[in-house]
């Protein structure tokens, strides 16, 4: 199969869905004629001009609102925050208004944007650039979130995210941007993954490795090092999809394994992993051998120094050093 | 719409403004030493972070010195200064040193924040400067605050709040404006206007034809146009603004005109391509804030070409040992990034140990 960049898979993502349905508009800042500040729109407003890929002045609060008030006659706004951290900033169009009005309106009207950009650590821009909010807006009913950790999924969600009725926050990661893996020809038909769907990347029988994002790629190498060095097999679950959340995989990985570790970059308290540990005591108590256990982001703001951000960070010596607590 | 690269307006002399005359020799060839400093003390910084001895975003203020330095020379005891990300120059102009500023872009614990807060985030309270503040316009509302702040505990002092052209069209920027008029806030708002909010010009993201600051109209806020290549200027009208804070209780809006010589920051790929390599030349060429000022006291006869080439190799000299400090400095340890989190359990208080605050293992 041909490989692509994470970026250029989005890209793609993008650029079908522009052809499809000439509703879909992509907007933000610097996505147009600066071709995106991490270039994931490069290329896209010279091949469909200024009606469909526009350039926003430093408005967070305005042109997400735009967008979401656009969708309600039908439009379905792309709208890229040049990072997810700057959500702060919109934050009453993200949650109030995209989140609650079908809601409010008993169902009346439905809001079908996805708001996308970078969510991710490690880039030491410090602690209002560091942000990685997938936990949060998911504990919003009505919103949708998914993080993909690979080039297919990257296109496959992006798809089914611009489809999809409701409004759907998309966290792509710019430590995974440059990263490169197989993804379908287009010739081939839609690649759609549909949201709601996990997908085991690596199976293993002693302990389940449960990730999003870049920590997905911890997990495989650290499964990697607990075959090599420490002969456990470590299954690796990539939630794909934070809300909806595929409750299946994880149970049923966790069935077969009897142990966890939740690999998960937001902060501990109320992070992703709160809610899949909760969900692992709820429905395979009885088949853990061993507490469940987590390595997230350590439980303070993002620091800068390049020194030592990486081990604020979950990385596969921490995922390993967790494992073998348990197993 | 002016073109940045233009003069705005007529030259008019402000060398006899009333706070300039009061300027001896030494406090002009000082401005003239801190902004080589600043600018030296960035290049320092393009060299290093090119090695990467840094991480993240660095956004130089090269080009723009005379703003911070001008601005800065005016402040009182009680008057406070904020500013966004672009923060190196207020930084240094406020008294911060090449030291610390250096070691906290090295991420080194001997750092303004000890390597917590980087490029965007510098900060110290003690001389009045506040940040450091990485989401645009984040901090105008904060500035307004300090004015706040001032003006309950009756102090004679401004806030200064610095901003970018591209901040101009954040929410949080007008609800500040119209806060500080509508109170009666002794704060001066100042758009440093640089041409491009990133690769976005002005005529691409303002639905307002004229210049910037007149927005302070809707608001029924005094406004001015300055042009910050003049640090004459600068300081004669940003004068007048602090004053009409400190004595009136009067918010102003200032828009200084000025350049920067780089891009958004140095991971800016399209710099050289939404504007020209010519138009960047002819700044450097005609309108360089420290190149007008050094031209200014030749022929005032306060500074001589051998002494200006001193302060120059000094200021150099000076950028590269902040470098070999930050080199030879200590970085933080993974136990340090639980701290300064919180006051109470930074302070060992009952407050800090009652109840768990931290939820790793």
């Amino acid at each position: 199969m041909r490989e692509l960049l994470y970026r250029h898979a989005l890209r793609e993502a993008l650029d079908e869905e522009l052809a499809r349905d000439e509703n879909v508009v992509i907007m933000g800042e610097e996505v147009a004629q600066y071709n995106g500040a991490y270039k994931v729109t490069e290329g896209l407003w010279e091949k469909w001009g200024d009606r469909r890929v526009v350039d926003t002045p430093i408005s967070e609060a305005g042109f997400i609102g735009m967008g979401v008030g656009a969708s309600l006659l039908g439009l379905r706004p792309v709208m890229e925050l040049m990072f997810w951290s700057f959500h702060s900033v919109a934050f009453d169009q993200l949650v109030n208004n995209a989140g609650c009005v079908r809601y409010m309106s008993g169902g009346l009207i439905n809001v079908p944007i996805v708001v996308r950009g970078p969510a991710n650590g490690g880039t030491n821009v410090g602690a209002t650039h560091s942000h990685c909010p997938e936990g949060l807006f998911a504990a919003f009913p009505g919103l949708k979130v998914c993080a993909p950790a690979t080039p297919a999924d990257a296109k496959g969600l992006m798809k089914a995210a611009i489809r999809d009725n409701d409004p759907v926050f998309f966290m792509e990661n710019t430590k995974l941007y440059g990263t490169k893996g197989a993804v379908p020809d287009p010739g081939e038909g839609d690649h759609l993954v549909p949201l709601g769907s996990a997908e085991v990347k690596r199976t293993g029988n002693d302990i389940s490795l449960i990730a999003h994002g870049r920590s997905v790629l911890h997990a495989l190498e650290a499964a990697e090092t607990l075959a090599t060095d420490h002969n456990i097999s470590a299954e690796v679950v990539d939630l794909r999809s934070i809300r909806p959340l595929d409750q299946d995989t994880i149970v049923n990985s966790v069935i077969k394994t009897s142990r966890a570790v939740l690999v998960d970059e937001s902060k501990p308290f109320n992070g992703v992993s709160s809610q899949v540990a909760t969900l692992i005591q709820e429905h395979a108590f009885d088949h853990l051998d061993a507490p469940v256990k987590r390595v997230c982001t350590v439980d303070a703001p993002a620091i800068y120094s390049p020194h030592i951000e990486g081990e604020q960070l979950p990385n596969p010596r921490r995922v390993v050093e967790q494992v073998l607590t348990i197993v | 719409m002016h073109d940045p690269t233009d003069p705005p307006f007529a030259i008019i002399d402000f060398s006899g403004s009333a706070i300039n005359r009061e300027l001896n020799s030494e406090d002009k060839v000082g401005f003239y030493r801190k902004m080589v400093e600043i600018r030296r003390f960035e290049q320092a910084c393009l060299k290093y972070y090119n090695k990467d001895r840094m991480g993240g975003f660095l956004h130089l203020y090269i080009g723009q010195e005379s703003v911070a330095v001008a601005v800065a020379s005016l402040m009182g005891e009680h008057d406070h200064i904020i500013t966004a990300y672009r923060d190196h120059g207020h930084a240094l102009a406020v008294g911060m040193s090449m030291n610390e500023c250096m070691a906290e872009l090295f991420g080194k614990a001997t750092g303004c924040s000890k390597g917590k807060g980087g490029s965007m985030h510098f900060f110290a309270p003690d001389k009045n400067y506040w940040g450091g503040h990485g989401i645009v316009a984040g901090q105008t509302p904060l500035g307004l605050g300090l004015g706040y702040g001032l003006k309950y505990r009756g102090l004679d002092g401004c806030a200064l709040c610095f901003l970018g052209d591209g901040a101009i069209n954040q929410g949080a920027f007008h609800e500040a404006l119209n806060l500080a008029a509508l109170f009666e806030i002794p704060v001066v708002f100042i758009i440093e206007n640089n041409g491009y909010s990133m690769g976005t010009s002005q005529k691409r993201s303002s639905a307002f034809r004229d210049c910037l600051a007149q927005r302070a109209e809707a608001y029924d806020m005094a406004w001015d146009l300055v042009n910050g290549e003049d640090l004459y200027e600068v300081r004669a009208k940003t004068h007048i603004a602090m004053e009409r804070a400190r004595r009136e209780q009067r918010p102003t809006l200032l828009e200084i005109q000025t350049y920067r010589y780089y891009g958004h920051s140095v991971a800016d790929a399209n710099a050289k391509k939404y504007r020209s390599p010519e138009e960047i030349e002819r700044y450097k060429t005609y309108h360089d804030p420290i190149r007008l000022w050094k031209r200014r006291l030749l022929a005032e006869k306060v500074l001589r070409e051998e002494e200006a080439a001193e302060i120059d190799t000094e200021c150099k000299q000076m950028a590269e040992a902040s470098a070999e400090f930050a080199e030879q400095s200590p970085a933080p340890t993974a136990k340090e990034i639980l701290e300064d989190v919180y006051w109470e359990v930074d302070q060992d208080t009952e407050a800090g140990n009652t109840g768990r605050h931290f939820f790793n293992d």
